[in-house]
């Protein structure tokens, strides 16, 4: 698999998505300072746990979620065959269904993308620590 | 403290990207994204498919590049009106920028908006824009690899453009090999063999197009 400069910009992308949503959800919550992120990000979104590290780090200076721990969940890609209803996993982009040999099928699981929860404090948290 | 979220990463887009299409479906306006590495022959494509339905469709092209202008320049003559987005770096557009520049466009009676996404084949297959239809572009000259290199853009795609069909005798191009493998990512997505320059295969395209904006109309 090529894992090249666009594929880094690819998870900048998604991590710029996730800034806002922490940066949004934080103000709601008066969170002054994020400890730990967990995102939940299913196979099929071919982002490299790395590169998703690393863009967290670089996108997160300067914001509550500067040096922040990014907990990175993995979903593995699930099909379901439309023809025999057997679910198979793996690679399965260019493979047949294992059990009737169909092409036609549904991703079930492996999609997710999604900021699971966030733990941080607020200024009193911190104050009283 | 805790704060437990479950908020999809791309759900601020998908929101957007719903009211556009809410929108372009009440103005009856038939949207096509295309999608493809630089230099697959995106903007040629649109130049000719402009001149063929100058006169009898209303088309207005919203342009995506990192910093230039030089693609919408090629394109201002054609189409009812060209707007620029310009992403700063960005690599995809989002909901959020056609909006904007839908906004900007002269719109009255359009029945046509083509979006030309930044040349990328990974990230804008992951925003949704409010299309009808992503089409994605592969030129014979890039190698037939492509589809299963980048099977989210072949999966999420609802039809298949391969260009520069006229440069395939001087290529490696395996043509069946892609279309069993574009087959096998996404079973029925149709795939239409072209060259601008020689006309191959152009007209299947333009029956595509045309079939859009038909299937639009009827909607509203």
């Amino acid at each position: 698999m090529e894992k090249g400069a666009v594929l880094e910009v690819h998870e900048l992308s998604l991590i710029a998505e996730l800034m806002d949503i922490l940066g949004t959800s934080a103000g709601e919550n008066g969170i002054v300072r994020i400890r730990k992120v967990r995102l939940v990000v299913g196979e099929s979104h071919q982002a490299l746990p790395e590169a998703l590290e690393t863009a967290f780090t670089v996108l997160g200076a300067g914001s509550p979620a500067e040096g922040a721990v990014l907990e990175i969940a993995p979903v593995a890609t699930v099909f379901r065959c439309r023809e025999c209803g057997h679910e198979y996993g793996g690679d399965g982009w260019l493979a047949p269904c294992p059990a009737c040999g169909s092409f036609q099928r549904a991703l079930i699981r492996g999609n997710e993308l999604y900021v699971d929860y966030y733990e941080g404090e607020t200024e009193e948290d911190l104050a009283c620590g | 403290m805790r704060i437990v979220l479950g908020k999809g990463l791309l759900a601020a887009n998908a929101e957007k990207a719903r009211e556009n299409r809410l929108l372009f479906t009440q103005r009856g306006i038939a949207v096509i994204n295309l999608i493809s590495s630089p230099g697959a022959g995106k903007t040629s494509l649109l130049e000719a498919t402009l001149a063929h339905l100058a006169g009898r469709v209303k088309t207005g092209v919203i342009e995506g590049d990192l910093y230039t202008a030089l693609d919408a320049r090629r394109l201002e003559d054609r189409a009812a009106d060209v707007v620029q987005i310009n992403t700063e770096g960005v690599c995809h557009l989002t909901a959020a920028m056609v909006e904007r520049a839908f906004t900007a466009m002269e719109a009255a009676g359009l029945e046509l908006l083509f979006i030309e996404n930044v040349g990328n084949l990974v990230c804008p297959a992951e925003f949704d824009l409010g299309e009808d239809f992503k089409v994605v572009l592969l030129s014979v000259a890039e190698g037939a690899d492509k589809p299963a290199k980048y099977k989210q853009s072949f999966a999420a795609a609802q039809a298949v453009v391969i260009t520069k069909a006229d440069l395939a005798p001087y290529t490696d191009f395996d043509l069946p090999g892609v279309r069993r493998d574009i087959g096998q990512i996404n079973p029925n997505l149709p795939v239409m063999v072209t060259s601008v320059r020689s006309g191959e295969g152009m007209e299947d395209w333009y029956a595509f197009v045309e079939r859009a904006v038909a299937a639009k109309k009827s909607v509203t």
